[in-house]
């Protein structure tokens, strides 16, 4: 049957069981949004602002392991959006951003609202289409989907000029998919995982080290099986949290920055290093000519290009990570050898001790609201289980450190590329995706700030999200940073005139809080989490000065840690 | 060192955008790139010359390698090879010695004059890059009107070949 470009468009998500898209119309995708109108299997959620609708499609996918959708217009739509498709390209998360094109008779001529959307995105994206005609959108659609989804997955962008949304062509969308240029690996060589057993069964100071590739690969059970197996302590990335159980006794905490001091020198002084799905980023690794200097390192990774990219390794494995830790569980059940049990005493023994320093100690009894205490209690009354989602700065580091997650999924920040403004529109696709679940946006004052005009989308939609600002009048860690290296020259990091926000959240309809002393912090959370089909905005005044600590400056060792 | 990277990728618009702007965004150089279709005329083969020490051609053939519109690569610099790459130059001859010399010399490193004017000769010549190069040195008492090259291809010998 003949249809219109902006039939075959809304056909092809619903083919992909799509249910819900984040978007917001304009001139060059008019034709799409009346197909949408009149059809009720995909669900559209109008946002405030692109870059929203990016950020909401990527909780979405964080949260579900399904791949997100947004649908922004052309020109200002596309570039509005840059900043939610950079940010899932760098924390590998799986997009398809469909974005309106002026029509191809006038690509090229500087048209109204014409940018080169392939251009401007080429750098950001895993790939990117232009549909120029009709007959080649629902094979491209298809496309973009298999591609987000699979190997490492990514964003995928395609563009559509408004005439092909007009046109007309016969519908047939393709069962399955080969690409010939593109073909991930997905088992791992059996020869290297041999190999890497063999040199894991050797070490006695083992760690495992995980990042969010475990998360993207569903692979938490096959994880927290392996470290079973071998007893040895994790740590996980910013974006591995919740791959392996917080509560775990095997669990040593986040490393980097400010990871804790144990994972930090457990890694340091570990004599087999066994990476899963991380990538040595630079806020992991500190100065990497000081970076686990004893160590030989097994890689596991679906990128090879992540691979001795920062940090050589001895032993890579490149495949997909839920499949290389299954085979490498297998391997380890029937090989001789086991872990040297005497040593890995004695390697405990020595982390414990570092475990005592309790590097995430703070004043408990400061007459000002410490932030810290703020998520433990979220973390206490939400029995640990709340989707968390989180902005950019101080309040990032306290969340990942201090609500400990026992399951992955939960978690959902913006890692690599750091974009203030995601918590926000990170919460809405979360509690789209999961209706009946608490899920808490934590913030700042300056970071909530800058997607804040979502606080509309989610009155419309009825979206009882918790918002936790923890506001200090500063950007905190600009703030810290500059105590730290600039001799307190606090250049442009307080955060002036600010807004009311408990009349702001009213205003947009919403319930607004003011919390100020640290006896009212248990009772003000439990009050908000038990409004359940309310949005409650809770701005809590805290200490100006707190520092997130421990900390590895920058061009340190992981060993070099400032602790309070 | 000096690697020759070939790349057999799909003949798509921006194909060479995506290979130009990785190499920008990482901060890899870039030598020479001369990029044209094959035999087969969804395919484009692009050669490319760069330099890096082992772990950045490490880097570069596995980034290359990620991008979707890539089919296959293969880094010639780790067999034996052939390496070419054309050159068309313009030298001002003015009077009748500086014409012997320029023929000779372009005898000599088997070129050919391929256009003749009263005062200009346009000399095309074929080879490897250093062999291009030496002949620029050895023409530098002339005038040199203009240079054109059209950077390196290159082919594997033997069996080894870079195909579907």
């Amino acid at each position: 049957m003949e249809m219109t470009g902006a039939e075959i468009f809304v056909r092809c998500l619903q083919e992909e069981g799509v249910d819900l898209i984040f978007g917001y119309p304009g001139g060059a995708v008019l034709h799409i949004y009346d197909a949408l109108y009149k059809q009720d299997k995909v669900n559209h959620i109008l946002v405030r602002h692109e870059q929203a609708a990016v950020h909401a499609a990527e909780g979405y996918a964080k949260s579900t392991q399904r791949p997100g959708v947004a649908l922004v217009t052309s020109g200002p739509g596309a570039t509005n959006a840059i900043t939610g498709i950079a940010d899932a390209y760098m924390d590998s998360v799986p997009l398809v951003v469909f974005t309106g094109q002026v029509p191809t008779s006038l690509i090229g001529n500087d048209a109204f609202q014409e940018v080169d959307t392939v251009g401007i995105t080429r750098p950001c994206v895993k790939h990117n289409f232009l549909v120029k005609d009709v007959r080649d959108l629902a094979m491209t659609i298809k496309k973009a989907f298999y591609i987000a989804t699979t190997g490492r997955p990514g964003p995928v962008v395609v563009d559509i000029p408004k005439d092909v949304t007009a046109a007309r062509c016969v519908f047939d969308y393709p069962k399955s998919i080969k690409i010939r240029s593109y073909n991930p690996t997905v088992k791992g060589h059996t020869g290297q995982i041999r190999k890497a057993v063999e040199l894991i069964l050797q070490a006695r100071q083992p760690v495992i080290y995980s990042g969010g590739g475990v998360i993207l690969a569903n692979a938490s059970k096959s994880l927290t099986e392996f470290a079973r197996l071998l007893g040895a302590p994790v740590t996980n990335t910013l974006m591995g949290l919740g791959a392996y159980p917080a509560s775990d006794q095997q669990f040593v905490g986040m490393l980097g920055m400010h990871g804790t001091y144990e994972a930090n020198m457990a890694m340091h002084h570990a004599d087999v290093l066994i990476a899963i799905g991380a990538r040595f980023d630079d806020r992991v690794t500190g100065n990497v000519d000081k970076f686990c200097p004893t160590a030989r390192i097994v890689h596991v990774d679906v990128d090879p290009a992540s691979i001795s990219k920062n940090v050589k390794v001895d032993i890579p494995i490149v495949g997909g990570v839920d499949h290389v830790l299954k085979a490498m569980i297998k391997e380890l059940e029937h090989a001789k050898a086991k872990p040297d049990q005497e040593a890995l005493k004695a390697w405990w023994a020595q982390i414990n001790e570092w475990r005592a320093m309790d590097c995430l100690k703070y004043d408990r009894n400061s007459e000002l609201i410490k932030p810290q205490y703020v998520l433990e209690t979220l973390w206490r009354e939400t029995q640990g289980d709340a989707f968390v989602t989180s902005d950019v700065g101080q309040h990032q580091m306290w969340a990942a450190q201090f609500y400990r997650f026992d399951k992955p999924n939960r978690w959902i920040n913006s890692g690599g590329l750091g974009t203030m403004g995601f918590g926000l529109p990170a919460a809405m696709g979360v509690q789209l995706a999961h209706p009946g679940e608490t899920v808490v946006c934590v913030t700042g004052e300056s970071s909530i700030q800058m997607c804040i005009q979502e606080l509309s989308t989610c009155l419309q939609y009825g979206l009882p999200i918790k918002v936790i600002t923890l506001n200090n009048r500063f950007m905190g860690m600009v703030r810290q940073w500059q105590e730290f290296f600039y001799q307190g020259r606090y250049s442009m990091s307080y955060m002036d005139a600010l807004p009311d926000f408990q009349m702001l959240a009213e205003a947009y309809g919403h319930v607004g809080m003011r919390i100020e002393k640290p006896a009212d912090v248990e009772g003000a959370i439990k009050e908000a989490l038990a409004m359940k089909d309310r949005l409650v905005f809770m701005n809590f005044l805290t200490d100006q000065t707190e520092n997130v600590y421990p900390m590895v400056p920058a061009g340190a060792g992981q060993n070099e840690m400032i602790l309070l | 060192m000096r690697h020759i990277i070939s790349i057999l990728m799909e003949n798509e618009s921006g194909a060479l955008s995506r290979v130009a702007g990785l190499f920008s965004a990482r901060g890899y150089n870039i030598e020479s790139l001369t990029v044209a279709p094959t035999d087969d005329p969804t395919l484009s083969r692009m050669t490319l010359v760069t330099r890096g020490s082992d772990e950045i051609i490490e880097q570069i053939t596995k980034q290359l390698n990620k991008l979707i519109d890539v089919v296959k690569l293969m880094d010639l610099t780790e067999y034996a090879h052939i390496e070419r790459e054309m050159m068309l130059v313009k030298i001002k001859v003015a009077n009748s010695a500086a014409k012997d010399d320029v023929m000779r010399l372009t005898d000599i490193f088997r070129g050919r004059i391929i256009d003749v004017s009263i005062d200009s000769y346009v000399i095309e010549l074929t080879g490897d890059s250093a062999k291009l190069d030496a002949f620029l040195g050895m023409a530098s008492p002339f005038e040199v009107l203009e240079v054109v090259r059209s950077g390196v291809m290159g082919i594997a010998r033997g069996d080894i070949a870079l195909k579907m």
